[in-house]
């Protein structure tokens, strides 16, 4: 699974950010974007759900490869 | 409480489809049923009332009406129609509708406005203000537990969020009260008296018009200064828009985080299991302030039509303004199972307390900062409490709703 974060819907509500710090990153405006290459290890694809069904913009993509 | 003149004696409501009244004291107190209603049969509802309005309910139209920009456009953000501002002294108009950058702007105006502000309020940027608003709450915890009992939203909730935007911008913590009197000049008592709202508009003005001046004159190195500092798109931020914004950063950073911090206390003296599950499983915290956001959404904004706006069926004509909803936006059905339930470990939830799309709430990380640290200080010390006689609670609405007294009782303090 990788996950990523479309910057022209995100508006830095930053709820990706709090669920799951691991796999997302904010810049110094308040900004998403997913850490380093988007991979998430899958002992976290439970949070990179979280995180994209709580993001009220529709921002964080995920890709399961299907 | 809407306590104007025009707010005693106007006629009661008739049908919330067109007529509805944002400062009904009922609808005020408890306005989910009136939604749920109005969003079956006449989704986007029509008043005559405080100057002519739109009211959506649903969640899609709600975020529909928020990418609508400009031709829904910001400059107008208040829910009632705007007052002229005028200079103290001369009684000149200034300017003839509200001056509150970047909220009462569209782009291009409102981009480099809203990137002077968003740094000091980044998750890293808030971070650095908790260990005072932990402390803080304490301190104001301190004041009544032995008592047994506190008006939650008076002597708890109101006082935390002037303090902290007060630490936050580098004003005097000491001037809370003057803070807290204006903020309700504008948002609450002065949302039907005209006249209330200007007078205080202008000591606001004037207050941070001194501010600026001092920093001008010596840095102090605190946020004020650095908006000083900064610029837009290149160009030097002047003291205008400096006041503007301190104004804006005011305003919006008082009654609406205390409304959702004493909704949220609200919530928890009504309802024990929830109140003792978060004592027994306190990880979930975080969870539940974003469901207690989504159920108790303090905020509604304006927008004013630019242009004829197509909507759901329903054509809102340019001149006219919208009122946008979120807080109904958050108890769809549609978008939220059993939306009116708090459910406290609710895990998807993409509400829109804080708004959406490009006005999205600047301040939404420290509002949910204030609300985790005072909502955790408070069980901490009190973990059982309950309210003192819910006939005593009253609840204010309009831009803003949330709990203004909350007589709360409880037992032995830690």
């Amino acid at each position: 699974m990788k996950v990523r974060v479309d910057p022209d819907k995100c508006q830095g509500h930053n709820r990706c950010y709090s669920l799951a710090p691991e796999l997302f990153d904010v810049d110094d405006l308040g900004y998403a974007s997913a850490k380093g290459d988007g991979v998430v290890p899958p002992d976290l694809e439970g949070k990179a759900k979280l995180a994209a069904a709580n993001c009220p913009e529709y921002a964080v993509v995920l890709d399961d490869g299907a | 409480m809407a306590d104007g003149p025009e707010a005693r004696t106007r006629p009661p409501v008739e049908d919330w489809a067109t007529d509805y009244d944002i400062f009904d004291p009922a609808y005020c107190a408890d306005p989910g049923p009136v939604w749920a209603e109005l969003r079956e049969r006449c989704p986007i509802a029509h008043t005559e009332r405080w100057g002519g309005s739109w009211l959506p309910t649903r969640y899609d139209d709600v975020a529909e009406m928020a990418r609508r920009v400009p031709a829904l456009s910001n400059q107008i953000p208040i829910v009632v129609p705007p007052v002229p501002f005028t200079d103290p002294d001369t009684g000149e108009v200034l300017r003839t509708r509200p001056h509150i950058p970047p909220i009462s702007s569209d782009p291009p105006v409102h981009t480099p406005a809203r990137r002077l502000i968003l740094p000091a309020f980044a998750p890293q940027a808030v971070e650095r203000h908790e260990p005072y608003t932990r402390e803080l709450a304490h301190r104001l915890i301190d004041g009544f537990v032995a008592e047994g009992r506190c008006d939650g939203a008076v002597d708890y909730a109101q006082q935390i969020p002037p303090r902290v935007i007060a630490h936050l911008l580098g004003l005097d913590e000491g001037r809370a009260d003057d803070f807290i009197a204006w903020v309700r000049g504008i948002l609450e008592l002065g949302a039907t008296d005209p006249e209330l709202r200007v007078a205080t508009a202008q000591k606001i003005f004037a207050f941070f018009g001194e501010e600026v001046r001092k920093r001008r004159a010596r840095s102090t190195g605190d946020f004020i200064s650095q908006i000083l500092d900064g610029d837009l798109d290149g160009q030097p931020v002047d003291d205008d828009h400096a006041v503007a914004t301190c104004n804006l950063l005011l305003i919006a950073g008082i009654d609406t985080t205390w409304s959702s911090i004493g909704s949220a206390l609200w919530h928890l003296a009504t309802h024990p299991a929830d109140r003792r599950r978060l004592l027994a499983e306190p990880e979930l915290l975080p969870t539940a302030v974003e469901e207690l956001l989504r159920v108790y959404s303090p905020v509604t904004m304006g927008r004013i039509a630019t242009e004829d706006v197509t909507i759901d069926g329903v054509t809102i004509p340019a001149g006219d303004r919208v009122l946008m909803n979120f807080p109904a936006a958050n108890r769809d059905p549609a978008q939220f199972p059993d939306p009116d339930t708090v459910v406290i470990d609710r895990a998807h939830n993409r509400h829109v307390a804080f708004g959406i799309g490009i006005h999205r709430c600047a301040g939404s990380n420290l509002a949910r900062m204030e609300m985790q640290v005072a909502l955790s200080a408070f069980l901490e010390r009190i973990p059982e409490f309950e309210v003192d006689g819910e006939g005593a609670v009253t609840w204010c609405g309009g831009q803003v709703r949330g709990p203004r007294t909350l007589p709360l009782r409880f037992g032995a303090p830690r």
